[in-house]
C-alpha cells in the first residue's frame, strides 16, 4: 500500500498530493509520470511527476477533478492508495541548451517543476511561463521562482503579470527577438497546441507532454496511441513528452473525448448522490 | 473393466451453458463434470504399457496416473498427483489446447475419440479447491539462495512453482496491480474464471513465493538492481508477449478502435463491464467488428456480445482451416451467434465527425501459394472491395515483444524482432539471466509458456548449485 502524506487543494480545483513512494522517488526523472489506483474498483489514471524526494521516499503530483475518478481522489478520505507505479514513460532529455522557455498551464504548472529544476542544474538560462484564467489560479509561484533564471506569470483577466497565455507571452518575446534554444510546454492539450504552434514559427525544437487516456501505462494496451510526426507513437513508453515537429491534435482532441458521454452522465449522478452522504 | 467394454463408453459431454443465456452473461461457459461423469470418463483409458499422452504433455502431467485415482474415487489424490509436475491445473484444465497436445496422441482418438484429459484435469483440480481440501507440497529446507521472477504469467508462475518447492526464496515482480499476467487481463471471465487463477497464486504464496505487484522491472527497478544491490542470485524473464500490433492501415486510431490487449484488459482486469461500479468505462458497440483468427479474436467478440452489441463479426484474411484459434473456441462463438467473414480483410477504417468510426472498408481475398507458415497465402481480389457498417473495431491480429524492460538490457541478446534469444533451458546471453514463453517465442500458449518455464527452473538450479 501506498500511504498519502498529504492532500491539498492549492487553489480552487488544483489538488496537490504528497505519496510516500520510495521506489518511484528513486529512479524517477523528469518529464516521467505515475499510475495510480485509489482502491481495486479504480481506473489506472496517469499523473505527471511533479517533485519526489529520494532522502524522504516521497513523491508530488498535482491534478484537477475533471471527472469521476478524479471526483473520487479528491473525495478519498483513506490514508493509502491501493497503487501507485512508476516512474513511467521517458525522462527528457537535460542538457545544457542555452536559453530555454518553459510554460505550463493548469495541472502542467506543477508538472513542469522537475524540467525547470533539472534545466536550471544543467546551466541552461530557464525563462518559466505560467497561465491561469484569473490571479487566484496561479500555484507554486515561489517554488519556480526559485528555480527559474526569470518567472513570468500570465493571466486571461489580468488580474496578475502579463495579460494573456504562455503562448502570447511566448509570442511576445520572439518578437522582442529574444534567442530560444529549446521550449517545453505541459498543459491541456489546448494550451500545448497553441504554444506548439507559436514556437514552431521560428523554429524553436519544441517538446509537449501529450496527455492521451491510458490503461495499464506499460505500452501493452495502445490506447494512449498518438500521431506524432506522421507515425504512430505510444505517449506511454514513447512520450509522453514528445519532441514535436507534427502533432495531430484533431486526433488527440477526438480521442481523448472518447469517454465524455458516459462520464459526463455518471459524474453528474454520482456527484448528486455523494452529497447525500 | 476389460478393454472391450472400456471402448464402448463414450466420451463424456460436459454441460455448458445455453448459448442464448450465456451471450448475455461472463459466467463461464462449461459447466464442470459430475463426480459420476468423471469416473466413467477416466475408466475410458485404456492403461496403455506405453502412454503416448505423455509425450504430448509440455510440463509432463502423469496423465495415466491421476486417471487411475480418478476411477478409484480419489480426486484430491489425483489433483495432487497432477500438482507434482504441474502448479496451475485448474487453469491448464481450461485453456490448453488437448486436442493438439495429450488428447491428440492417445490410441482411443485412433478409431474413436480420446480420453477427455483436460475436462478431467479441471475436474479433479476444482474438486480439490471446492471441497477446500489443498494441501501444499513438500519443501526442500530453504538454501536461501535468490530468485527474481519477473512477470506473473504462467511462465513465471511454474519456475516460482517449481523453485519453491526446492528450497529457494522466490520472489515475482508484475508491473499490474493484480497477478496471473494473461490469465487475468486477456483471458475473460468466462473461460477462465479469475476467482481461480487467484486460488492458484495463492497457492503459490502459501509455499511462501513473494508477490511484489506495481513493480516494473525496467522502471520501478532494474535488473542489475536486482542482481547487484537486492542480491538475487538468479532472474527469469517471463513478462509475455505484451505489445499489441496494428495494421497501420488509415483510420486506425479513430475513437473506439481498439487493440485487442487493450479491449481485453479493460473487459478482464478492470471489470469495465461492470462501469461504473468499477471506474474504468469501454465503448459498448451496435455493431462490432473483430480482426483476426486466434483465440483472442475469439475473446474479445465473445466479450463485445455479452457488453450487449447487437451483432459481433469477425473478419479473417484466411480461410476456416487456417484459424489458430482452438475449434472449440470457435464453435463456441459461432454457437453463440458470431458472425464470420472468412476470406476478407480490413483495407481502411472510416470515422463520422466526431472522429468515431462509422465503417470499415474490407476487401475479399482468395487463397495463394503457401508461404513461410506453410499456410496458403491469401491474396486480395481486385475490385472486390465493399463496406462494412461498424461503431467498434478490435484489432485481434497479433502481439509483440514489449520492449520497455528489454531495452534496459544492452547486453541481452534479442533477435530481430525484439524477442529474447534463449537456448532450450530459457538461458540468455546475460549471466544469470533467464527467460521463457512469450517474450521468447513470441505470442504461443498459456502450457508452452509453463513448458518453457519448467526448463528454465530446472537449469537455474544446476546454476546456482553449480556457482558454490
Amino acid at each position: 500500500m501506498f500511504k498519502i502524506l498529504s492532500k491539498s487543494e492549492v487553489v480552487p480545483n488544483v489538488h496537490k498530493l504528497v505519496l510516500k513512494a520510495p521506489d518511484v522517488a528513486e529512479k524517477a526523472k523528469p518529464g516521467q509520470f505515475i499510475i495510480l489506483m485509489i482502491d481495486e474498483k479504480g481506473e489506472r489514471l496517469p499523473f505527471t511527476l511533479s517533485d519526489w524526494d529520494v532522502k524522504e521516499g516521497t513523491i508530488t503530483i498535482f491534478f484537477l477533478e475533471v471527472g469521476l475518478s478524479t471526483m473520487e481522489l479528491v473525495r478519498f478520505k483513506g490514508d493509502e492508495l491501493f497503487a501507485v507505479i512508476g516512474p513511467l514513460g521517458k525522462p527528457t532529455p537535460i542538457k545544457r541548451f542555452g536559453t530555454v522557455v518553459i510554460g505550463g498551464g493548469c495541472y502542467g504548472i506543477g508538472g513542469i517543476y522537475p524540467i525547470v529544476k533539472a534545466m536550471k542544474k544543467a546551466g541552461n538560462k530557464v525563462i518559466t511561463i505560467i497561465e491561469a484564467r484569473s490571479s487566484y489560479l496561479i500555484y507554486n509561484e515561489e517554488e519556480l521562482r526559485k528555480v527559474s533564471d526569470k518567472l513570468i506569470i500570465s493571466t486571461s483577466d489580468g488580474t496578475k503579470g502579463e495579460r494573456g497565455k504562455v503562448h502570447d507571452v511566448a509570442k511576445n518575446m520572439i518578437k522582442q527577438g529574444e534567442k530560444i534554444d529549446q521550449a517545453y510546454f505541459i498543459g491541456c492539450l489546448f494550451m500545448m497546441m497553441n504554444c506548439f504552434n507559436t514556437t514552431r514559427t521560428s523554429d524553436i525544437t519544441t517538446f509537449v507532454g501529450l496527455n492521451p487516456i491510458m490503461v495499464d501505462g506499460t505500452g501493452m494496451c495502445g490506447c494512449c496511441r498518438c500521431s506524432v510526426d506522421g507515425k504512430t507513437k505510444f505517449a506511454c513508453v514513447d512520450g509522453p513528452i514528445f519532441e514535436a515537429k507534427e502533432v495531430d491534435w484533431d486526433q488527440l482532441f477526438k480521442r481523448n473525448a472518447s469517454y465524455s458521454q458516459q462520464e459526463a452522465m455518471i459524474y453528474q449522478f454520482h456527484s448528486c448522490e455523494s452529497e447525500e452522504v | 473393466m476389460d478393454a472391450k467394454s472400456k471402448i464402448k463408453i463414450p466420451r463424456q459431454k460436459m454441460p455448458e451453458q445455453n448459448p442464448k443465456a450465456r451471450a448475455k452473461n461472463f459466467m463461464e461457459v462449461p459447466l464442470g463434470y459430475t463426480p459420476k461423469q468423471a469416473q466413467l470418463e477416466a475408466q475410458r483409458c485404456l492403461s496403455c504399457k506405453k502412454p503416448r499422452c505423455l509425450e504430448g504433455c509440455p510440463v509432463g502431467v502423469k496423465i495415466p496416473e491421476f486417471l487411475k485415482l480418478v476411477v478409484d474415487g480419489d480426486f484430491a489424490a489425483a489433483a495432487r498427483k497432477i500438482k507434482e509436475t504441474n502448479a496451475l491445473p485448474a487453469v491448464c484444465g481450461r485453456v490448453c489446447p488437448q486436442e493438439s497436445q495429450c488428447e491428440a496422441k492417445c490410441v482411443l482418438g485412433i478409431k474413436g475419440s480420446p480420453v477427455a484429459v483436460g475436462r478431467l484435469e479441471r475436474f479433479v483440480a476444482d474438486y480439490e479447491r471446492d471441497k477446500k481440501i489443498i494441501e501444499l507440497p513438500k519443501k526442500q529446507p530453504s538454501n536461501k539462495k535468490k530468485v527474481a521472477v519477473i512477470g506473473s504469467g504462467p511462465s513465471g508462475l511454474t519456475v516460482a512453482g517449481d523453485l519453491i518447492k526446492l528450497g529457494y526464496d522466490v520472489t515475482i515482480f508484475e508491473a499490474l496491480h493484480k497477478p496471473g499476467g494473461v490469465l487475468i487481463y486477456g483471458i475473460p471471465e468466462f473461460r477462465l474464471p479469475k476467482a481461480i487463477v487467484e486460488a492458484e497464486v495463492d497457492y503459490l504464496v502459501k509455499q511462501g513465493v513473494n508477490l511484489e505487484l506495481n513493480k516494473v522491472i525496467g522502471a520501478s527497478r532494474s535488473v542489475e538492481d536486482l542482481m547487484k544491490k537486492d542480491d538475487y542470485d538468479a532472474v527469469y524473464i517471463g513478462v509475455g508477449a505484451g505489445l499489441p500490433t496494428f495494421m497501420r492501415i488509415e483510420g486506425e486510431n479513430l475513437s473506439n478502435v481498439y487493440s485487442a490487449n487493450e479491449y481485453l484488459t479493460r473487459i478482464n482486469l478492470m471489470k469495465a463491464y461492470l462501469y461504473p461500479q468499477h471506474y474504468t468505462p469501454i465503448a459498448l458497440g451496435k455493431h462490432v467488428t473483430v480482426v483476426g483468427g486466434g483465440n483472442v479474436t475469439m475473446d474479445s467478440a465473445r466479450c463485445a456480445l455479452r457488453t450487449g452489441a447487437e451483432s459481433v463479426t469477425v473478419v479473417y484474411r484466411r480461410a476456416r482451416e487456417q484459424m489458430p484459434a482452438r475449434a472449440e473456441e470457435v464453435h463456441h462463438a459461432e454457437e453463440e451467434g458470431i458472425i464470420f467473414k472468412l476470406l476478407n480483410n480490413p483495407v481502411e477504417l472510416i470515422g463520422d465527425e466526431r472522429g468515431t468510426v462509422k465503417e470499415m472498408k474490407c476487401i475479399k481475398m482468395k487463397l495463394g501459394e503457401p508461404d513461410d507458415s506453410g499456410r496458403r497465402r491469401p491474396v486480395p481480389i481486385e475490385g472486390s472491395e465493399y463496406v462494412l457498417k461498424t461503431d467498434l473495431v478490435i484489432m485481434g491480429i497479433g502481439a509483440g515483444a514489449n520492449p520497455l524492460l528489454t531495452s534496459t538490457l544492452p547486453k541481452l541478446e534479442l533477435n530481430k524482432w525484439g524477442y529474447i534469444v534463449a537456448d532450450e533451458n530459457g538461458k540468455t546471453s546475460m549471466k544469470g539471466v533467464w527467460a521463457g514463453g512469450d517474450i521468447v517465442t513470441g505470442s504461443a500458449t498459456v502450457i508452452l509458456a509453463m513448458g518453457a518455464g519448467k526448463c528454465a527452473a530446472r537449469a537455474i538450479d544446476e546454476y546456482i548449485k553449480s556457482k558454490k
